[in-house]
């Protein structure tokens, strides 16, 4: 790693001076950011100790929940009211790494966590990403796990959270302390990550020395009959090749409304809208199920190596749907 | 304590070093792993050259030779940069001063010689650096040693002793659960990390649960098999 000065923060002032005018980042579980440290991707010349912030907590409002940035990500998976209330969040963020890892990570690393991409985790390798401009060797180069949804010709990297996924179809917000001042501030989800497109370095609305304090869950009548459903390479410790989370409410014998999110093609936490648009009003067959992937999927761009995503995504869509509407 | 250093244990130059190792779960004569590979190599080094130059015989064999003992430094100021931490470690108050960049786990091997914690991958992929903090099992590579301030640190050191193992050290020898022995710190502080947290009490949930530790020996049905045997026997755990 590159030498850097390390420093705590004690409260909310005290946090954003510290990464006022310096190359700094704030670290709390460090387990994404220490690993690009030791890769050479990430050189901060200052690390901000934030575990003392006090946004551990749980907390209910407005008949959801706010979920302070610090929260490991074993303590949200295992807390009651989301394992009772918001099952697809529970699932999700089980389905990802390891126990270990699970017991460091907090929800704010989970969702400013970089991607898994070769290209950019290896500094011998070009990538837009990682160096404007330098190009992206995962075009020609093996892209197994790459982005079938999002990409650019500047990057398909692919966006790495389950976490995420499942927020995204619980129309989750996030709650940023902007360094500019003026008080924290919402962000829906869906906007608060990027696509590359002409910017692959560019990957949140995030300002430099902006701090996520928190995610908010509305109530929701989808989220008790909600899945998530993930399909990789092994049965644990290892990443999305295609992920779906679906939450859906059923009344009067049809779908009344659903939410459709994916992992592991795209190259943010995908929302299918075309497939919630195909399921609203109709019965939930197995039919419509197919037909909403196949809307989900419609305008992927695969590659000469994921291409086999399309289908494995539309039949992760499928079972995950039959899943959430049986019984 | 470990015997003085006897007159053919000096070390000969370009050896590599030599300096014991204040490792508090040395065997019962006080020898560590690291402090005999390298006096052994060392006395043997300096009994050839005695033998040479006496032309007669080796010196007498007779057991292990005692580690040279260096008496632990206190700490002194912080080097340029350096930070002071403080980690009570297996019960024991310890105050370093580091890099800010020394993780926890070389902090445990490097600074305090609590060697039992292993590199493995050191960017958390094979568990072998599994330690406890604050009683969560965790991956000590990918934590530096100056964010976990004030906290609790249990390693396989602190686990149990010789005479009164832990009982998860107990059903891994019973079991036959490790072969090479890398991987079994930190399967084990994984294991006691588990049956601490929520989760279903199946062979398939203690795989799910040590998914994060991997075993290249391929041990994996007798792990299984040790976990599930301290399970039963201590029905209190979760």
């Amino acid at each position: 790693m590159e030498p850097f000065e390390f420093t705590r923060a004690h409260d909310f002032d005290g946090a954003l001076a510290q990464t006022r005018g310096v190359a700094a980042r704030f670290i709390a579980g460090g387990t994404a950011l220490l690993e690009l440290m030791k890769l050479g991707v990430e050189r901060p010349a200052r690390l901000v100790d934030i575990n003392a912030l006090p946004l551990g907590r749980i907390e209910p409002q407005a008949g959801g929940l706010r979920i302070g940035a610090l929260v490991r990500n074993s303590d949200l998976a295992h807390h009651p009211e989301v394992a009772q209330r918001y099952p697809v969040l529970a699932q999700a963020i089980l389905a990802g790494a390891s126990p270990q890892l699970r017991n460091m990570a907090t929800v704010g690393g989970n969702l400013l966590q970089r991607t898994r991409c070769p290209y950019f985790r290896d500094g011998g390798a070009a990538c837009n990403k990682r160096t404007p401009g330098a190009g992206c060797a995962a075009l020609l180069g093996p892209h197994r796990g790459h982005a079938i949804l999002g990409g650019s010709e500047r990057c398909i990297a692919t966006h790495p959270s389950d976490m995420c996924v499942a927020l995204l179809a619980l129309d989750a917000t996030v709650q940023v302390l902007p360094a500019a001042g003026g008080g924290e501030r919402a962000v829906p989800l869906g906007e608060f990550h990027l696509p590359p497109g002409q910017t692959p370095e560019r990957e949140t609305v995030l300002a430099a020395g902006d701090l996520v304090v928190a995610v908010t869950v509305p109530a929701s009548p989808r989220a008790a009959r909600s899945v998530y459903l993930k399909v990789r390479d092994r049965a644990e410790f290892e990443f999305a090749l295609a992920s779906a989370a679906v939450a859906v409410e059923l009344a009067g014998g049809v779908v009344h409304s659903a939410r459709v999110a994916l992992g592991g093609v795209a190259t943010r936490p995908w929302r299918a809208a075309e497939a919630e648009a195909v399921l609203q009003g109709h019965r939930p067959t197995a039919e419509l199920f197919r037909a909403a992937a196949a809307a989900a999927l419609h305008k992927a761009q695969p590659r000469r190596d994921n291409g086999f995503k399309v289908e494995l995504a539309q039949r992760c869509i499928v079972r995950a749907l039959s899943e959430a509407c049986a019984g | 304590m470990p015997n003085p250093p006897t007159a053919n244990a000096a070390p000969a130059p370009g050896d590599p070093e030599t300096v014991a190792c204040a490792d508090e779960r040395s065997g019962a004569d006080g020898i560590t792993r690291r402090g005999f590979l390298s006096t052994a190599s060392a006395v043997t080094a300096c009994a050839l050259l005695a033998t040479e130059a006496r032309g007669g015989a080796p010196p007498s064999p007779g057991g292990l030779p005692a580690p040279p003992v260096a008496p632990a430094a206190p700490p002194s100021l912080p080097g340029p940069g350096e930070i002071a931490v403080k980690l009570r470690v297996n019960q024991v108050e310890r105050v370093l001063s580091v890099d800010p960049r020394v993780t926890l786990l070389d902090a445990l091997r490097e600074n305090l010689q609590l060697t039992g914690a292993k590199k493995g991958c050191d960017y958390g992929q094979c568990g072998a650096c599994t330690v406890l903090v604050d009683g969560r099992r965790i991956y000590s590579c990918l934590t530096l040693a100056a964010m976990n301030d004030g906290r609790a640190v249990t390693t396989i050191e602190g686990l149990g002793s010789p005479g009164a193992l832990h009982p998860l050290q107990a059903a891994f020898i019973e079991h036959d659960a490790l072969q090479c022995g890398y991987c079994t710190p930190g399967q084990i502080l994984s294991a006691v990390g588990l049956l601490g947290e929520p989760g279903g009490a199946s062979a398939a949930d203690v795989r799910k649960g040590l998914c994060g530790n991997l075993c290249r020996c391929g041990a994996y049905p007798n792990i299984v098999a040790a976990v599930q045997q301290v399970r039963a026997a201590e029905p209190a755990r979760k």
